[in-house]
């Protein structure tokens, strides 16, 4: 499942003999590591990651809109190590009809506002964020902007 | 306080009242969207117990325009105007992190002198972003005169910018595969007079306020927050160095050719809002001495990468060559190709951490575009940095972050 430059690779074989279901395959392109993991299994690969690979802070959360491809959305993790200087992209697929992804906020506190962002601007909901509100758009504001079925221009009322 | 007239009544959560034992009430105290010490629009809605914080909820999103929406519809190289509007005080470290990221995606070359011009002028960028800092930051806790001084110098680096892309602000310098003009002549002899000049400058600013007594109780012991709370909630750049952690990408992993240039990574332990402006201060010596380095050996050659699809062509040779003029006008009507993929291009602005996370999908426009912030990350932390300290050091606490409110709202 794992491309070949991805199997020797120090953080992949680490994710794949934590949950080997968890991963659901990674790419190593361009000199960046990226692993596709289960949206179910996000938070105990990111506590493994953290606690056990060193990946002690969350660069940024965000969301990539595949419309109308199905799974839609991209939850999309960026993770930096400290100790070790390196970057690792986490991707999960999750579905447009009932987009939901449970929450890293437990594993770092800094993915509360990033989440949020994710949830104003795209509609994808963190089960288990303690505070899950917009954060740019006003409360009242209707849709998610960032969703490619929302429109760039035209007038609102 | 009544209606404020905003969608959904913002200040309907400030007006109730929470009771506490024996009848008295905490007092909850509105700052901002408008406080001259926020910089921007920045509300924070604060809970008091006489003068403690016992509670700080940052409300951010007034400057939100929807920039990373409009990525998707511009071409690749329109899109570079766009990243100056994010952090007006730091455009071209924008420009940079955006344009690595798509010659990444690309796989250009960029030759060396483009490589040295952008170094020297991302630096001087983080002079001009210091010293905004360092001016305001002394203006929030008292000190007027200091904010003159610090404009005097930034006003020379903005002419130097000037001189370099037309514009001051939003100079929008650096294009996908190169720099947008050729240098322009004599810039050596004015970016020469500003680094012989600036060394003595920030002298001055130390003399005023280093040993100052009223700078050090504002500043000395306020706004500890500790490292695991730093890395955890996402606080990055000279946050994280003040706190004795020498995490600079510029080391870690070089880009744009930094590893040639000798510079070190100034760091404090004190960790408050002292060793914030020490950290601060250093960094500014540091960066002079980068932009020295690199005018002095300033490579020669071009200033653009050798990609005839990518990069415009010389006007000269749009007059001349069929060719040429087939270029120009593909790439002024509809853009260039990317190659499908995705690429996360991480830089060290004056602020920290800064990210761009571009995914094509083959076309000629960015499927996505992600700003990672430093701003947005840093600020995250204010309720953990403010709560159980006095009102009076929120300003000075906050101040020492140094975040633009463009920036986190993008």
């Amino acid at each position: 499942m794992l491309p070949e430059n991805l199997k020797e690779h120090v953080v992949a074989a680490g994710v794949e003999a934590f949950d080997s279901d968890a991963l659901l395959g990674g790419a190593n392109e361009l000199g960046e590591v990226m692993l596709e993991v289960a949206p179910a299994k996000i938070v105990s690969v990111a506590g493994f990651l953290k606690y056990d690979q060193q990946f002690v802070r969350l660069s940024s959360v965000t969301a990539v809109d595949r419309y109308p491809a199905e799974p839609r959305f991209e939850v999309v993790y960026h993770l930096h190590s400290v100790a070790t200087k390196q970057r690792v992209r986490l991707k999960c697929r999750v579905s447009g009809s009932h987009p939901e992804i449970d929450s890293v906020t437990g594993v770092w506190r800094g993915a509360n506002w990033y989440e949020r962002e994710v949830w104003d601007l795209f509609g994808i909901r963190f089960t288990g964020h303690p505070d899950l509100k917009r954060i740019m758009m006003p409360d009242d504001w209707e849709g998610h902007p960032l969703r490619k079925d929302y429109p760039v221009t035209g007038p609102r009322v | 306080m009544g209606n404020s007239g905003l969608p959904g009544n913002i200040l309907a959560d400030v007006e109730e009242q929470q009771p506490m034992e024996g009848g008295t009430r905490r007092m909850v105290l509105n700052m901002g969207p408008q406080h001259p010490s926020t910089h921007g629009v920045l509300r924070l809605k604060i809970e008091l117990d006489g003068e403690t914080v016992t509670k700080c909820e940052p409300d951010i999103g007034f400057l939100h325009t929807g920039i990373e929406k409009e990525f998707e519809v511009k071409t690749y190289q329109q899109a570079v105007t766009l990243t100056d509007r994010v952090d007006y005080l730091a455009p071209l470290s924008n420009n940079l992190c955006y344009c690595l990221g798509v010659e990444k995606l690309l796989q250009l070359e960029i030759p060396p002198q483009a490589q040295w011009m952008r170094v020297m002028l991302t630096e001087l960028t983080r002079l001009n972003s210091h010293l905004v800092w360092l001016g305001t930051h002394a203006i929030d806790i008292g000190a007027m005169s200091v904010f003159l001084y610090c404009f005097r110098e930034r006003e020379e680096i903005l002419k130097i910018f000037e001189m370099f892309s037309g514009q001051r602000m939003m100079t929008s310098y650096f294009r996908i595969g190169g720099l947008a003009l050729e240098p322009p002549r004599g810039w050596q002899k004015r970016v020469k007079a500003f680094v012989d000049m600036f060394p003595s400058r920030i002298d001055e600013y130390e003399n005023l306020l280093t040993n100052n007594r009223i700078w050090l109780g504002r500043t000395k012991g306020i706004g500890y927050i500790s490292l695991e709370d730093m890395l955890d909630l996402g606080i990055t750049g000279p946050m994280l160095r003040g706190a004795g952690l020498a995490m600079d990408v510029r080391k870690d992993a070089p880009y744009s050719s930094y590893e040639k240039f000798d510079f070190a990574v100034p760091t404090r332990t004190e960790n408050d809002v002292f060793a914030r402006y020490q950290v601060r201060i250093e960094e500014m010596r540091q960066s002079t001495r980068i932009v020295r380095q690199a005018m002095d050996g300033m490579p020669g050659g071009p200033w653009k990468a050798d990609a005839p699809h990518v990069v415009l062509p010389d006007r000269e040779k749009m007059k001349t060559q069929m060719e040429a003029l087939i270029y120009h006008f593909k790439i002024v009507t509809e853009g260039f190709r990317v190659p499908a993929g995705e690429v996360y291009q991480v830089i060290e602005s004056p602020r920290g951490e800064l990210g761009y996370y571009i995914v094509s999908d083959g076309t000629t426009q960015p499927y996505r575009v992600h700003m990672r912030t430093p701003s947005f990350g840093n600020l995250q932390a204010v309720p953990k940095m403010v709560e159980g300290i006095l009102i009076a050091d929120v300003i000075a606490s906050i101040g020492s972050m140094d975040f633009v409110l463009g920036d986190t709202d993008r």
